[in-house]
């Protein structure tokens, strides 16, 4: 074990799995300087400028030349810097990453990795940290993924770069600098394998992400009421862990989904409704979200609070959840 | 079919109304092979008509010289990527076309399993890696298999054919600044029949066009008449050994007519049919057949491959017409490999 930050940690698997195949590059703006967030720091010293790659500001070309390069026998790895810059590439993701397999009947796979850093960073504003997971997940082909420690950035990763799926990376701004034990071995975690970050009886809590970091404070706060609630890290958003939820909702008989995104439309509906679906008689509560309201994110620090879901609003709805019910 | 010339030979020829250092054999291979993408657009339109094909099929009658011009040059380790309109670009690369038929019309044994039909085209054992629904679309994925060739240190190029319409989408900036940035080996050709679906392309077009563009962004571009079997012929030739041996990306504009509407159910009623008529005079498969003539090629064999054509074509056809639907469990198939596309679906 190591102490790394998040950040670092994804710069370990990256460099890992470069030395493993030389068939993995990376490409995206800055990248030959470390990338915005220095998440690529180094990389071009030791692998050159041709597998640490920079790129013109050209959103639909990084993405639709890895397409074309995955599907010519390489294993792109594709820094999209925000994740609202990969808004400029949809067509290269949606259109043709995600249906290349099944449109041209199984003669190619897109073994592709999209990193898109996300999520609200002080005062960065609405096209600077936007959370659009659940987007992808509606889009058959891709793979999501939303790491929320620095050990699963690196587990994630790795098997990321090795799937043979266009995997949709989603890391969050505002935890590069989170730091955590990272195992020193090749570790390679599954997609659709939830963490049980903390164990609790009352209510489980589901979320990812940064948003983990703020259920389990509220976890932390929860039990000082005498509330113990169950923190669940899905880690994987497509494929994701019904069985870990559904165990956990067996248990307590609660569900509480936290996501930073919007709650319209957010992922944590779908968590409701497959739970409403298959354990409506287990549940002691209706399922509650807690989750962002429906409107773009601010710049000053006070407006941007407003759209936050913070450790108070979760403990609120939770204990809530608690007093009342069937 | 053998070549074979009439009473008078050869050399004879060549001295006459016919290009310098004219090679018969090849382009009585390109003949060949134009007919044979004309008697499958026409027997697609047929299949069309009988309401056999299943969704939008767009035809290149009128534009067989570039695909023959530009796809037999290229080896079979060389990436294709095409367009909508890319059935003649398919098979001069090679592919199969009964397996292309069997795609249009939706049917078991399809190239694609009939999960695409007729826009997605593929056939990756010849390296074409595709046709394309989206305009544009191919131009950034046909750079990036042209970078997958310089990663892995390839000798062969990526092709990337598209209409005159798609120099209209954020794409050709940004692929052909691409393949120009990273010095890849990547042809691109544009075929400009005039139409971005039926809007006439100049109406909608600022500035000189694509050829200019290309230049402007550093990548030596040429013209050519896109109906002439041989100027496309020679300047594919020099351009691809330019590219091989290391110059680059290239571009070459084509200059042709769509004398069909933008898909086979389209009368194209919005153009005058005297400008019709007048292209029809420039079709690529008389000239070349007439160019094979005045070289002592046997009238009779030049026919052979319109004939030939057709009937390979009716009897790919006719299979196809009695071929099965795919298997049903094909529908959940290559989706992807984590997670199962069923879940909570019904």
């Amino acid at each position: 074990m190591t102490v790394m930050t998040y950040a670092d940690a994804a710069k370990a698997a990256l460099a890992e799995e470069m030395r493993r195949d030389p068939l993995v590059w990376a490409v995206g703006e800055d990248l030959g300087r470390g990338g915005v967030f220095g998440q690529y720091k180094g990389l071009v010293e030791e692998f050159g400028p041709d597998r640490i790659s920079d790129a013109p500001i050209s959103e639909a070309a990084i993405m639709g030349a890895s397409v074309g390069a995955a599907m010519a026998g390489t294993r792109p790895v594709v820094e999209m810097r925000f994740a609202d810059f990969a808004l400029c590439a949809v067509d290269e993701l949606v259109n043709q990453a995600a249906k290349a397999r099944y449109m041209l009947g199984g003669q190619t796979n897109v073994p592709m990795v999209i990193r898109e850093p996300m999520g609200i960073w002080r005062s960065s504003a609405a096209q600077h940290s936007q959370s659009l997971e659940s987007w992808y997940t509606h889009i058959p082909g891709l793979v999501v993924v939303v790491p929320s420690t620095p050990a699963d950035n690196k587990g994630l990763l790795k098997s990321a770069i090795r799937s043979d799926d266009p995997v949709v990376y989603l890391e969050h701004k505002n935890i590069w600098g989170v730091e955590g034990d990272v195992p020193d071995e090749d570790i390679l975690l599954p997609f659709g394998k939830a963490r049980i970050e903390r164990e609790g009886a009352d209510i489980s809590i589901v979320s990812w992400s940064a948003q983990l970091h703020v259920a389990s404070e509220a976890a932390e706060n929860l039990q000082k009421k005498g509330i113990s609630a169950e923190v669940i890290d899905l880690r994987t958003l497509w494929p994701w862990d019904k069985e870990a939820v559904f165990s956990s909702v067996e248990k307590t008989g609660r569900l509480l989904i936290t996501h930073e995104s919007v709650a319209v439309g957010g992922f944590g509906a779908e968590i409701a409704a497959t739970v409403s679906e298959h354990m409506f008689k287990a549940l002691k509560h209706p399922v509650r979200r807690c989750a962002a309201p429906r409107v773009p994110i601010s710049y000053a620090p006070p407006l941007e609070d407003m759209v936050r879901v913070t450790a108070n609003n979760i403990v609120d709805v939770a204990t809530t959840m608690m007093d009342s019910g069937n | 079919m053998v070549l074979r010339y009439g009473a008078i030979e050869k050399e004879i020829f060549l001295s006459s109304s016919i290009p310098v250092n004219f090679d018969v054999e090849r382009y009585f291979n390109h003949h060949k092979m134009m007919n044979r993408i004309r008697a499958f657009e026409e027997t697609a339109a047929t299949a069309n008509n009988d309401g056999l094909v299943l969704g939008a099929i767009h035809l290149s009658i009128g534009q067989e010289a570039i695909a023959s011009g530009v796809c037999q040059n290229l080896e079979k380790d060389d990436f294709l990527l095409s367009t909508h309109r890319g059935h003649g670009h398919t098979l001069a690369k090679g592919a199969d076309p009964q397996t292309m038929m069997l795609e249009l019309l939706g049917r078991k044994g399809g190239i694609c399993q009939g999960k695409g039909g007729s826009m997605h085209i593929a056939d990756f054992s010849v390296g074409m890696l595709g046709a394309n629904g989206v305009v544009s679309a191919n131009i950034n994925i046909a750079a990036g298999a042209g970078h997958a060739i310089k990663l892995k240190g390839g000798n062969n190029i990526s092709c990337c054919i598209f209409g005159d319409g798609a120099i209209n989408r954020g794409p050709f900036l940004e692929g052909l600044n691409w393949a120009g940035v990273f010095e890849l080996p990547v042809l691109f050709v544009c075929e400009k029949n005039g139409f971005a679906s039926t809007t006439v392309t100049e109406a909608m077009t600022s500035g000189e066009g694509g050829k200019q563009r290309a230049q402007s962004l550093g990548i030596p571009a040429e013209e050519v008449d896109g109906n002439d079997i041989v100027e496309v012929d020679e300047c594919v030739r020099q351009n691809i050994k330019e590219i091989r041996s290391g110059g680059g990306p290239r571009f070459i504009l084509c200059n042709t007519y769509r004398l069909h509407g933008h898909t086979a159910s389209d009368p194209a009623l919005y153009r005058e049919q005297e400008d019709v008529d007048e292209a029809w005079k420039n079709d690529p498969i008389s000239k070349c057949r007439d160019l094979l003539k005045n070289a002592g090629v046997l009238d009779e064999d030049l026919k052979g491959h319109q004939t030939d054509a057709l009937s390979e074509m009716q009897a790919i056809y006719n299979r196809a017409k009695q071929a099965p639907w795919p298997e049903l469990q094909l529908a959940y198939e290559d989706v992807q490999d984590s997670g199962d596309p069923r879940e909570e679906a019904f």
